[in-house]
């Protein structure tokens, strides 16, 4: 199902992930949330910030204790695990972060 | 927080009043064609489909006798209906597993039986339509190949075969799982199901190097290609990203540590998954193993140890030697390969490791059994050494441990729900319902026994216990790695206890 973000008509594939990543603009990740109920806070904008740095050097979404440490690291020890992460992102950090930043799907058995 | 109905937790299982196709409507996303490609299956629905598919499902039943027995010898007895974890949880008839197997068996009927070419009606048996290839597709992707079913077969049918079959025919007519199928094409394109490039992966050891320093001041190292290293791990990809494996990998390499050893992972083959299995195509399972043989040799290497992932303990250990073998470069002293609960085992009996169990006793723990150890392969040189091997480990550094029901563990085990190539967020219905029978079992030990935990030994499990366990009233955190519970319990040499450090912090 394709996604409407500022004019523009993005691709995306089955699961509703961007299907080309460089078409990626903010925007695009307050469309998704908006999709899934969610009003993205400055909490919110850091991970998905971290995720898009991390992308750009590794191609790959961060482990997720490479998020947490990294989580930890920026906004408070206290913030540095998965509990928090998903409280901002409650069908996963992993998945439903990725998604909003325009980063694929993580694969395999995670 | 589902749109389709959890099943009640039960004390027993019991077998639920049938609801005709409840389920017809579950099927995973079909793979386009650039990730049919990789896997050199047609990209889409080929123009003679029908005929493609009879006549490779003739062939099959001639490459693999064992196929052509499952096919002839059903006698309905009825002995298997009630042992699929997904009919439990569905109460769809079509999951009984003699009724799965006969969406097979009717076509082959048709084509390749003396009755069924004549007298189709009077056997049951049917054309190769359009119909039935979609029935396949929905119900061969709710199998997880456990092979619980055929335990209980008297004549020893494994469905698991039976929908290995299937796969393969629907993936040579151009009708693939989107799942499987693209997570084999990262395998040979960059090494492993998650697609983890050489440099994340160094970063992420990297990154947990640190953090085992940082908690127990000891420089435990994670190596990564180090050619000349004695051992060479192969662990599913999981274990570098997802919680609660990467605290698995953490407990291997403290074993490591402790025992001295010369270790590595490899970039190249950084994943012990084969989902060549789920998909019964033998030549992608074959180019995946060939992986971990061409690692081992680059990296001049004298063992292989493969981490806690179940199906690919099965390919290792069954068909290692004849996808990729003869290993005949390895050491001979040393079972090839060789399971990383069997070398911390052998090390915890011979007294190497320095354990203090009470580092557990926040947890009560049970066993989850998985499938493919459980029924598909054997731990140590005794039998039922798959049973016993994880439980010794288990106990020798935890003081609370309960077995869940004997009808639900050992080789009678219940799928967590998520094997065999159903790990994925279209099937998360099926999935849940699937688990009911082992969450069945959890909820009867947490209140018999007080349960905390349970600790499995399968990247998949792992991940569908995370995902699964909130529908079923537990928490995502309740499943945890076995090496976690070692890596937990095991004093490195060097490191100082809790109370060495609250007085270093006085003095």
């Amino acid at each position: 199902m394709p996604i409407e973000v500022n004019g523009k008509t993005l691709e995306t594939d089955e699961e509703g992930y961007l299907a080309n990543l460089n078409e990626w603009e903010p925007d695009v990740a307050t469309v998704m949330a908006k999709e899934d109920d969610l009003e993205l806070t400055d909490e919110h904008w850091d991970i998905i910030n971290f995720l898009r740095e991390y992308y750009e050097e590794f191609q790959i979404a961060p482990a997720v204790r490479v998020l947490t440490k990294a989580v930890g690291k920026r906004m408070g020890k206290d913030k540095g695990n998965s509990k928090y992460l998903y409280s901002l992102f409650p069908y996963g950090p992993g998945k439903q972060a990725c998604k909003y930043a325009g980063l694929p799907k993580p694969t395999g058995c995670v | 927080m589902a749109d389709f109905d959890v099943p009640e937790l039960k004390e027993y299982p019991v077998i639920p009043i049938l609801q005709e196709d409840v389920m017809a409507h579950s099927k995973p996303y079909v793979a386009k064609e650039e990730f049919q490609q990789q896997l050199s299956f047609p990209g889409e629905l080929v123009e003679n489909w029908e005929q493609v598919a009879v006549k490779e499902l003739g062939d099959l039943t001639k490459k693999y006798r064992s196929l052509k027995v499952f096919l002839d010898s059903c006698v309905k007895c009825g002995a298997c209906t009630d042992k699929c974890h997904y009919f439990l949880g569905s109460a769809d008839p079509k999951n009984m597993p003699v009724a799965r197997q006969d969406l097979l068996r009717k076509v082959y009927r048709r084509y390749y039986t003396f009755a069924g070419k004549y007298f189709p009606k009077l056997v049951g048996a049917v054309d190769m339509t359009k119909d039935v290839l979609d029935e396949w597709y929905s119900y061969f992707h709710q199998c997880s190949q456990c092979r619980r079913c055929s335990v209980f077969c008297p004549y020893g049918i494994d469905t698991a075969e039976i929908s290995m079959a299937a796969r393969e025919i629907m993936d040579k007519v151009g009708v693939g799982q989107k799942y499987c199928n693209e997570i084999i094409g990262k395998v040979f394109k960059i090494g492993n199901n998650l697609g983890l490039p050489e440099a994340a992966l160094a970063d992420t050891l990297e990154g947990i190097e640190e953090d085992i320093e940082d908690e127990t001041g000891v420089a435990v190292k994670l190596p990564l290609d180090v050619k000349g290293a004695d051992i060479l791990l192969v662990t599913p990809s999981a274990d570098f990203f997802a919680e609660p494996h990467v605290d698995g990998l953490i407990g291997y390499a403290k074993v490591f540590h402790e025992a001295g050893a010369n270790w590595t992972i490899s970039s190249y083959a950084s994943e012990a998954a084969n989902f060549g299995m789920f998909i019964g195509s033998y030549e992608n399972m074959r180019e995946v193993a060939l992986r971990v043989r061409k690692a081992a040799l680059d990296l001049g290497v004298k063992r292989i140890i493969f981490g806690e992932c179940g199906h690919a303990w099965r390919v290792a250990y069954s068909f290692l030697n004849t996808l990729a073998g003869p290993f005949d470069f390895l050491d001979p002293n040393y079972p090839v390969p060789q399971h990383i609960l069997e070398y911390t085992h052998d090390l915890l009996e011979k007294g190497k490791l320095n354990i203090d169990k009470s580092l557990n006793d926040d947890k009560v723990l049970t066993f989850h059994d998985s499938c493919n150890i459980a029924r598909g392969s054997r731990m140590g040189d005794k039998p039922g050494g798959q049973f016993t091997i994880p439980r010794d480990v288990i106990k020798a550094v935890c003081n609370n441990f309960y077995d869940m029901q004997q009808d639900t563990i050992h080789d009678s085990t219940f799928c967590c729900g998520g094997g065999g190539g159903l790990l994925t967020d279209d099937l998360m219905e099926i999935r849940v319902k699937g688990a009911e029978p082992r969450m069945s079992a959890v909820k009867n030990v947490v209140e018999e026994h007080g349960v905390t935990h349970m600790a499995a030994i399968c990247a998949i499990c792992k991940t569908q216990f995370s995902k699964v366990f909130p529908y079923y009233g537990f928490t995502m955190d309740q499943v945890i790695s076995v090496h976690q519970l070692v890596g937990d319990a095991l004093m490195l040499s060097g490191q100082k206890s809790d109370d060495e450090e609250v007085e270093d912090e006085a003095a």
